[in-house]
């Protein structure tokens, strides 16, 4: 029971993670039918804000609990910023191409960003842990766990339930669904799309700086931070379905659960155990769990 | 007439073709003003900071002390066999692929004299047979795998840093030293060569110095680089071993420790560090105490203030002016890697009297014994081309009166009591309960 616990709980704070990450990207994908490869330099450059802004403020001696306050600034920031950039002046101007090219593109763009990191940032770490240390520890099913992980967890409910109900529930939300169902008819039905598009970037960029924001009280925040994670939100995003927000959340948990087994029963294939999950969804729907349906154009 | 013609054409010919050849041959062993090096470091990636930064650091320190002749005696002849050293810095991230196409354009392009660098152990594997093919002298600055010459011999490459074997024994011997009632332990180490050496080899020391010790089932390998390790945490902490072992470098042993701070998980189980030494650097006041650290010789934490010789205070002194900080290992590798060179390139010139070729600088370096910033060094294994030095580790503390990091309770073990004698496979000695080491 203490290890089913145990399993669980890390395979949600791993699950948490990793769909905090890939909705971003997901959301991107099925609106705007773009490949982000950018998505890994978005997390990156909001782990940098995040770390800068907490070290600063621990610097200047303010209360721990503003680095929470920074983590959510710092996010907000860069996915204002450098998405509304991104789109406007780059992607805007490339919609008529092909998918390929666009990706091409969005790598183009995350080798630049990762560069500029270290022009900003210089090489050398960052470390942010004040909000991480200010909340603790408590035990659970016999071990000591860190609060900040459990926080993880809502988060993600937090961005999941938003992303549910701004979609759902929303006259924008209503709007994307129809652009991402014709976006020639959208035009002429008088909806901007243009403005939609540069809005579900920007939440999208925003929801890539805010994982990055939030781990980054975790992690020693060093260059190459982006790489790796645009590796596993795409393996993520690829077992829920390119596009759909619950196949992510699927999709993070499942990765999620089963490397904590694999780290807790079978170590060696700790590595291997994320890919092995996508081979096998792909074999059996090539589309992805959850992948949404496409309209019929005549 | 035309027989005395063609035998003066034909003589002059030989002449001409011999002043040819010798001026092709003097060519390479006439002196030079300047030489150009490859110097090979992380400078982008999670390892940038942590190691490969400091290491071009003191790589950059020591090549400008030797071109101007500052180094302190008996070090303080200027240049490289009198030649000014241009260096090329050059990033080792990439991946090994990245690394040969680098390799071959510094040799092929570049036209180095010599390459000095490579802090992974992946890297150092993967440009052996490079350097090998292209017969170009490549001196291997930090990396710890020991298969780089218990596989094969090498002719042009030489590593001055100790391997894992040494460092992994010494930790071993500390351990049952300084902890005898710790029987039980476990590990968590990158899943690459490095990571998997490190484990076998504390693993192996262990179970002959303390049979009575106990290897957990479930050691953990997670990815290099990977950052999350919450799970691996909760397995460690769930294990009922009461030693970790670790060999986790670059941005891992930071991440690491401060995910695993905040659970407590170093108030539960003793932690045994190999190479984690820039964390306590970089974390400061919040790396926490009692932590065994190694640094992988006589560098930087556990000889800053306590090993007082001219070469050791000038580098430590020379590198807090020039950058603000104390040199690291990383630091000192590499400035000890450089040393090796001008001390090869300076024998190999006295030897021949004359600039040096590349063959006679290969014969000087090989089995080469020098005194190195912290300690002597031994080119002793693999044909004189792998250093063995002391290793030494210490628990983790906090000076309040420096205000900086430091070490108690160290320990130096010698190069022959935690390395095997030339030609033995360091399985295969272990397996023999080390015979003749000198301790």
């Amino acid at each position: 029971m203490q290890l089913l616990i145990t399993i669980l709980l890390d395979g949600l704070t791993y699950a948490s993670y990793l769909f905090i990450v890939s909705v971003g990207l997901t959301i991107v994908f099925g609106v705007l039918k773009i490949l982000n490869v950018a998505h890994g330099a978005f997390y990156a450059w909001g782990a940098y804000a995040s770390a800068y802004a907490i070290t600063y403020a621990s610097d200047m001696e303010y209360a721990d609990w503003i680095g929470f306050v920074c983590i959510f600034l710092a996010a907000a920031a860069v996915g204002l910023v450098l998405g509304m950039i991104i789109e406007r002046v780059i992607l805007r101007h490339m919609y008529a191409q092909d998918e390929v090219l666009i990706a091409l593109a969005t790598f183009g763009i995350f080798l630049i960003l990762e560069d500029v990191i270290l022009l900003v940032f210089g090489v050398n770490p960052y470390f942010a842990y004040q909000p991480m240390a200010l909340l603790g520890r408590i035990p659970v099913g016999g071990i000591s766990r860190d609060v900040y992980s459990f926080t993880l967890m809502a988060l993600a409910c937090i961005v999941a339930f938003s992303c549910w109900w701004g979609l759902t529930r929303t006259k924008w939300g209503k709007l994307i669904s129809v652009v991402i169902y014709d976006r020639e008819i959208s035009q002429a039905m008088g909806i901007n799309v243009s403005m939609v598009y540069l809005i579900v970037f920007v939440i999208g960029a925003g929801l890539g700086a805010l994982g990055g924001a939030y781990v980054a009280p975790t992690l020693s925040v060093a260059p190459g931070f982006g790489i790796d994670v645009i590796v596993l939100s795409f393996a993520v995003v690829v077992i829920g379905g390119m596009g759909s927000i619950p196949g992510a959340l699927i999709g993070a948990l499942m990765v999620g659960i089963l490397r904590a087994v694999a780290v807790h029963k079978m170590p060696e294939l700790e590595l291997f155990v994320v890919f092995a999950v996508m081979a096998g969804v792909l074999i059996i729907r090539p589309e992805g769990l959850f992948a949404p349906a496409k309209a019929r154009t005549i | 007439m035309r027989k005395q013609f063609t035998y003066k054409a034909l003589r002059s010919a030989a002449i001409a073709s011999a002043v040819a050849a010798a001026a092709m041959t003097g060519a390479t062993a006439q002196a030079k003003d300047t030489i150009k090096v490859g110097v090979v470091s992380f400078l982008t990636g999670p390892a940038a900071g942590p190691f490969g930064v400091p290491g071009k650091n003191g790589a950059e320190l020591i090549i400008d002390a030797i071109n101007k002749g500052e180094l302190p005696a008996p070090y303080n002849t200027k240049g490289f066999a009198g030649a000014t050293m241009d260096p090329v810095y050059t990033d080792e991230a990439g991946g090994n692929s990245k690394q040969v196409a680098e390799y071959r354009n510094l040799v092929e392009k570049q036209n180095v004299d010599a390459l000095i660098g490579y802090i992974s152990s992946g890297s150092c594997m993967a440009m052996a047979p490079v350097a090998e093919e292209l017969q170009k002298l490549t001196i291997m600055s930090v990396c710890g795998t020991p298969r780089l010459f218990e596989e094969k011999l090498r002719s042009v490459v030489f590593r001055t840093q100790g391997n894992a074997v040494g460092d992994s024994i010494a930790a071993a011997r500390y351990m049952t030293e300084m902890f005898p009632d710790l029987k039980t332990y476990t590990g968590i180490n990158q899943n690459y060569a490095w990571g998997q050496d490190s484990w076998k080899f504390y693993s192996l020391a262990m179970a002959k110095l303390d049979p009575a010790s106990k290897a957990s089932s479930n050691p953990q390998f997670p990815k290099i680089f990977s950052g999350q390790y919450s799970a691996e945490i909760s397995t460690l902490s769930l294990d009922k071993a009461k030693v970790v072992h670790s060999s986790f470098w670059d941005g891992d042993i930071e991440a690491f420790v401060l995910q695993a701070l905040v659970r407590g998980f170093f108030e539960d189980k003793k932690f045994v560090s190999v190479v984690g030494a820039s964390a306590v650097d970089s974390l400061g006041k919040k790396f926490p105490k009692g932590v065994v650290m190694g640094t992988r010789g006589p560098y930087g934490l556990l000889t800053r203030f306590d090993r007082s010789r001219p070469l050791n205070n000038w580098f430590v002194d020379s590198y807090k002016a020039r950058y603000g900080v104390y040199p690291t290992g990383p630091s000192y590798q590499y400035a000890k890697a450089v040393l090796y060179y001008k001390l090869g390139m300076d024998k190999a010139a006295a030897m021949a009297g004359k600039f040096p070729t590349q063959d006679e600088v290969v014969a000087a370096l090989k089995g080469m014994e020098f005194e190195s910033f912290g300690g002597s060094v031994k080119m002793a294994l693999g044909g004189g081309h792998q250093a063995i030095h002391e290793v030494g580790y210490g628990i983790t503390t906090w000076d309040k009166e420096k205000k900086a990091p430091s070490a108690t309770d160290v320990k130096f073990y010698s190069a022959e009591c935690i390395n095997p004698p030339e030609g033995t496979l360091a399985a295969d000695w272990l397996e023999q309960g080390m015979p003749g080491a000198k301790c």
